[in-house]
Order: C-alpha cells, then sequence, then structure tokens
C-alpha cells in the first residue's frame, strides 16, 4: 500500500509538474519549427526564427530599451535598498516599523491599482509620461525585493565585526567598504538580479508607464499578438526564458563561489 | 602607551542610569579588570573608552588627552571582543594587517609585523588560512594578535575568554597575561568570571548596578572586601551578623553569636565602629576538624555538616551551626565527613573581615 501511494504522490507530481511547464516547453520547441505556422506537427528544425528576430529593428529597439530599463532599475533599486536596509538595520530610525512596511507595500498592492495610482498621481502634478517616470515606476516595485533580501542579509553581519575594524583605524565609509559590503555582496546581487528580471518582465506596469513609442520586449510581444501569432514570438519568448531563467541561476552560482572563496 | 582617566562618568540610557558618576584611573601599563555581574556598567565602561559610546557626563582621558570628541578610528586602540570578531572574508594575514594600512607603517613593513605578531600568539603558520579553518581558542589569538600588532595606546578586552571551553579558557588566561607583560599595554579587561580577575589583573575594580564597589590589587579585593557584594562576589563568603565592642590598639573586638568574642585586625575592619557591625568569613577559611578539636588560637563552635559537595581536590560543606547555616570549602584530609557528622568548626581571628552594616539599598 505504502508502495502504491508513494507511486501516486510521485505520479501526481510529474502531472502538476507537465502543467506548469508543458506550455513553456511547447514554445520552445516551437521556436525551432522550420514551418511557417508556430503550430504542430513540426516541419523541420531550424533557427530562421531566431535569425528572423536578430533583423526586426523594432524587437531589437525594444531589447535595447529592456536591457537599459531593467540594468538602471537594478542599479538604483539596489543602491536605495542597500541604503534603506542599513539604516534601517544599523541606526535607530524612528518609525522604523512603519517606514520598513511602507517600503515593502508594493509588493502587497496589486500592481494594476500600483500603475493606475502612479499614473493617475503623475496626471495630477501635470507630468507627462517618460523613459524617467517609466524608470521610477520599475524602481518603486523591485525596491521591496532588494531590501527583503539585503536586510536578511544584514542582519546576520554582526556588529563588532564593523567595531572591530573601526578600532583599528578604518572610518564609518572604510568600514562599509572593507568589511560590510563585502560581506553582504552575495544578497546585494541577488537583489540586483531580482530588479533586473522582474523589471525586464513587466508588463502590466510598463503598459501603463511608458511613454508612446517606447516598447520593452513585453510590450513588444503583446503588441505583435494583437496582429497574429507568429513564430517570431515563439523564438522570442525562448530569448526571455533563457534570460529570466538563465541569469538568476548564473547569479547563484556565482554568489555561492563567492561565499565558499570568504568561507561564509 | 598610555593612561586611561575616567573622570566623573556618567551613563544614561534615558531614564536608566548605567554607569553612576564613577572617577576610574589607570595607570599606563596596568591591567585593570572591570569585575562584575552583568548589567552592572562593566560593558558600558569599556565601550565609553572604546568611543562606541558618548558618556552622557564626565570626561575621558586617554594619555591625559580628553578623547570625548575622537571618533573610535583615531582613538588607537585594540580590542578584543567575546566572539573575535575576525573578519570572515579575509585571510588571517589579512585581518591582522588590516590595522596597518591605516597608520603610516611602509607597506614593505607589513608582512615583517604581521609575521613577529602571529609568532607572538604562537601561530606562525596559518596567515594563509580563513577565520573559519581555525578553532575558538585560535580565532581568540589571532583576533589579539591583531589587536596589538598595531600598537595601540590601550588595549580593551570584551570577556575575551568567555566563548571558549573551560581547558582552554585557562590556557589562554595565561597566554594574555603572558603577551601583556611582554608588550606592556594599559590593558582594560571586562570579565564576570572572578577567578579571570584574580590570575591576570594588576588592579580589579568591582562593580555592581552601575557603581564601582571596590578598586584594589586582587589581594585586597579578596581578603579586605570594601562591602557585602563584594565579599559574596569573589568566591563564597559566611556574613553573619556581630557586634563591635571596641577598636584600639590595632584590633577591632566583635562579639558574634556563634563564635563569642574575639578581635581581627582593624586593618580588615575598615569603617567599623563600636555597635552592630558584621562579621565576613570565608569559607576556606572556616575549618572543618573532628569533634573536640582544640587548636592554639582558634575561634572555634560545634557543628553538625548537614550537606556535603565533593569536588576531588577540595570539598564544600554546608553546616548548621545553632540555627544558621554556613558554608566552608576545605581541602581533603583523606577523606570528608560525613553528611550529618557532628564536627568542631574554626578559624582563626585573623582570617575574618568586619564591615559595617550597610543601610538598605
Amino acid at each position: 500500500m505504502t508502495g502504491l501511494g508513494w507511486h501516486l504522490i510521485r505520479g501526481y507530481a510529474i502531472l502538476v509538474y507537465l502543467f506548469m511547464f508543458l506550455p513553456v516547453a511547447v514554445v520552445v520547441l516551437l521556436s525551432f519549427n522550420a514551418s511557417q505556422f508556430g503550430s504542430f506537427p513540426m516541419t523541420g528544425f531550424s533557427f530562421r526564427w531566431f535569425v528572423e528576430l536578430a533583423n526586426n529593428d523594432a524587437i531589437l529597439r525594444a531589447f535595447r530599451t529592456s536591457i537599459i530599463l531593467g540594468l538602471l532599475t537594478a542599479l538604483i533599486s539596489t543602491t536605495l535598498g542597500v541604503l534603506a536596509s542599513l539604516a534601517l538595520v544599523r541606526y535607530r530610525v524612528p518609525g522604523a516599523n512603519l517606514v520598513s512596511t511602507l517600503l515593502i507595500a508594493p509588493i502587497l498592492v496589486p500592481e494594476v491599482v500600483l500603475a493606475v495610482a502612479l499614473l493617475l498621481f503623475l496626471n495630477f502634478l501635470g507630468i507627462n509620461k517618460s523613459f524617467t517616470l517609466l524608470l521610477f515606476g520599475h524602481v518603486i516595485f523591485t525596491l521591496p525585493f532588494v531590501i527583503l533580501v539585503v536586510q536578511a542579509r544584514l542582519v546576520a553581519i554582526r556588529r563588532d565585526v564593523e567595531e572591530a575594524a573601526m578600532s583599528l583605524g578604518a572610518s564609518p565609509i572604510q568600514t562599509f567598504f572593507q568589511i560590510t559590503l563585502p560581506l553582504m555582496l552575495p544578497a546585494v546581487l541577488a537583489g540586483a538580479l531580482f530588479a533586473f528580471t522582474i523589471s525586464f518582465d513587466d508588463i502590466t506596469g510598463t503598459l501603463f508607464w511608458k511613454p508612446g513609442g517606447v516598447e520593452t520586449v513585453p510590450t513588444q510581444i503583446f503588441a505583435m499578438l494583437r496582429n497574429s501569432i507568429s513564430p517570431e514570438i515563439n523564438a522570442l519568448g525562448t530569448v526571455m526564458i533563457v534570460m529570466t531563467v538563465g541569469l538568476p541561476l548564473l547569479g547563484a552560482a556565482i554568489a555561492r563561489t563567492l561565499s565558499k572563496k570568504s568561507g561564509l | 602607551m598610555s593612561s586611561v582617566h575616567l573622570k566623573n562618568i556618567v551613563k544614561r540610557f534615558g531614564s536608566f542610569t548605567a554607569v553612576h558618576p564613577t572617577d576610574l584611573e589607570i595607570p599606563e601599563g596596568h591591567f585593570v579588570t572591570l569585575l562584575g555581574p552583568s548589567g552592572c556598567g562593566k560593558t558600558t565602561n569599556l565601550r565609553m573608552i572604546a568611543g562606541l559610546l558618548d558618556p552622557t557626563e564626565g570626561e575621558i582621558l586617554i594619555g591625559g588627552r580628553r578623547v570625548n570628541e575622537v571618533p573610535i578610528h583615531k582613538r588607537n586602540l585594540g580590542i578584543v571582543f567575546q566572539n573575535y570578531a575576525l573578519f570572515p572574508h579575509k585571510t588571517v594575514a589579512q585581518n591582522v594587517a588590516f590595522g596597518l594600512h591605516y597608520r603610516d607603517v611602509p607597506k614593505s613593513e607589513i608582512p615583517g609585523k604581521v609575521a613577529a605578531a602571529l609568532e607572538l600568539v604562537q601561530l606562525p603558520d596559518v596567515g594563509e588560512r580563513y577565520p573559519k579553518a581555525l578553532s575558538g581558542g585560535q580565532q581568540q589569538r589571532i583576533a589579539l594578535a591583531r589587536a596589538i600588532v598595531t600598537e595601540p595606546d590601550v588595549l580593551l578586552l570584551d570577556e575575551p575568554l568567555s566563548a571558549l571551553d573551560a581547558n582552554l579558557r585557562e590556557d589562554m588566561r595565561v597566554e594574555l597575561k603572558r603577551i601583556q607583560d611582554k608588550i606592556g599595554v594599559t590593558t582594560v579587561f571586562v570579565t564576570h568570571d572572578q577567578s579571570e580577575a584574580l590570575a591576570m589583573s594588576d588592579k580589579i575594580v568591582v562593580m555592581s548596578a552601575g557603581r564601582v564597589e571596590q578598586m584594589g590589587t586582587p589581594e585586597e579585593v579578596y581578603n579586605t572586601p570594601a562591602s557585602e557584594f563584594v565579599a559574596n562576589f569573589l568566591g563564597a563568603s559566611n556574613i553573619l551578623d556581630a557586634t563591635c565592642r571596641d577598636v584600639s590598639g590595632g584590633t577591632a573586638q566583635l562579639e558574634a553569636p556563634l563564635f563569642g568574642a574575639f578581635g581581627v585586625p582593624a586593618a580588615k575592619a575598615g569603617g567599623v565602629s563600636p555597635g552592630p557591625a558584621r562579621m565576613v568569613l570565608r569559607a576556606e577559611k572556616l575549618l572543618i576538624q573532628p569533634p573536640g578539636t582544640t587548636a592554639e588560637g582558634q575561634v572555634q563552635a560545634e557543628a553538625r555538616i548537614e550537606t556535603v559537595d565533593y569536588q576531588g581536590q577540595t570539598v564544600r560543606y554546608f553546616l548548621r551551626v545553632g540555627d544558621t547555616q554556613l558554608q566552608a570549602i576545605n581541602m581533603i584530609d583523606e577523606r570528608p565527613f560525613e553528611e550529618g557528622a557532628a564536627v568542631t568548626a574554626g578559624f582563626r581571628p585573623q582570617d575574618c573581615a568586619a564591615l559595617p552594616v550597610e543601610a538598605p539599598r
């Protein structure tokens, strides 16, 4: 009976995974389909859709926008997130709990609500949509992830290590760059990766905030889908998957190597 | 190397006073221990000397110079923390060299100084390893090397032995004292362990509830406690009511209900005047003997043993004299007395100290 039970559970788990990942696998598979139509049966194996992708100016532009947006979001979010975490963990901030909750809140608020709210707010202020505002929008909802990851790490770094560095003659800023930052680097990198992939993936907020004529990869796909389902989209989807799954895995591997080196 | 002077220092956290007005002078090159239970203010004092806390009132002088406004990284200190506080992402050699980079030490001299410091703590071969790869005792030696390689004016030790195993702690105690003697640095040591304090210090400052109870050499603090707190905190003491009849000719005449009348050297009865007083008798000074033993110059009482706490080399007896419980710690002569045995408890009057009756706090 127990043997059978385990088999059932195993089978069930496999079904769940199939349900979750089969559609993704289909997209990846079809992106290599030689046929004009993005559907089964496959007529042959080909990279033609990737080549076409590489020649599509609109998509290339969208890629460039997404990457620039993602990198800037990661940079700003990580910098702000690290500073906020330092303040909240290392110093006595009046109302620290409230500040902390407010900083995490964007995760809890549905993205559509956040998107509309920011848009209405900008209208109210009479500010036009621009790339900068899109960037700010992305910073707002990636910041909580950075703060959560970095704070957790910072709490685990003993204060007396920093005190020891200062007692040996390092100023607070030297102590931060010599001791605190290297010790929390894995978390900082993880936070930056989170911020990048979330920004790179985002569609809801981006649709609301992007100025006319600017497309990110997700909004570009969305626009293309409105016309027809081209096999190019499958290829684009595959590239997206590689970037958003591959990058964090790479990051995790780097973080692990780093922390192994420092014997943490 | 410099003297340290806490001048009428006070530290309050909100409405809580962690350190009541304290004046403390630590002469150059001395090894001074701040001893007391947790929450007595000893660590607060250390952190104020370090510059990790600001005093609410008073001045801190290092080498005669006021340092209240000098931040920690400019005070030229060495600190050893309870949990080593080594930098986990740097090798042992990089840890030890850390402070040298912030001083005017030519780059070419750094490896030599690091090697000498590692030699001093008897770990010359671990420079390339990471702290994680070392045992607790080794890590604490490295922390010590890191703190002294910069030739600090003052060495601050914040319970550096507390995280170590009992055996290791005794080895490190000897080691620490040897190194301090060798480099002669002014040292402030914070501990709650009386045996560490007695073994290592030139001077002990016993603290309780933010106040200095007594300041003196280990012998003074141990033999002539200035208060009941000190008598109880350093070792086990019997503290009993007594009456002082007279103080004259270098002797204070005491009368205790259990032991009758005897004379205590006036030097051990500071502040006692005729009237009610307290007698302090260390557990090691109360000798347990077969019943009926008479010994020249001993003050004696008949007693009954209630509990025997056998510790190998010594034994600790809880005994009853009349309706008072006393404790005695004696070397074992062959075998201890048994529970319930009738014995004669005695002590030499010069081993007893007397205190004035303290006002309730």
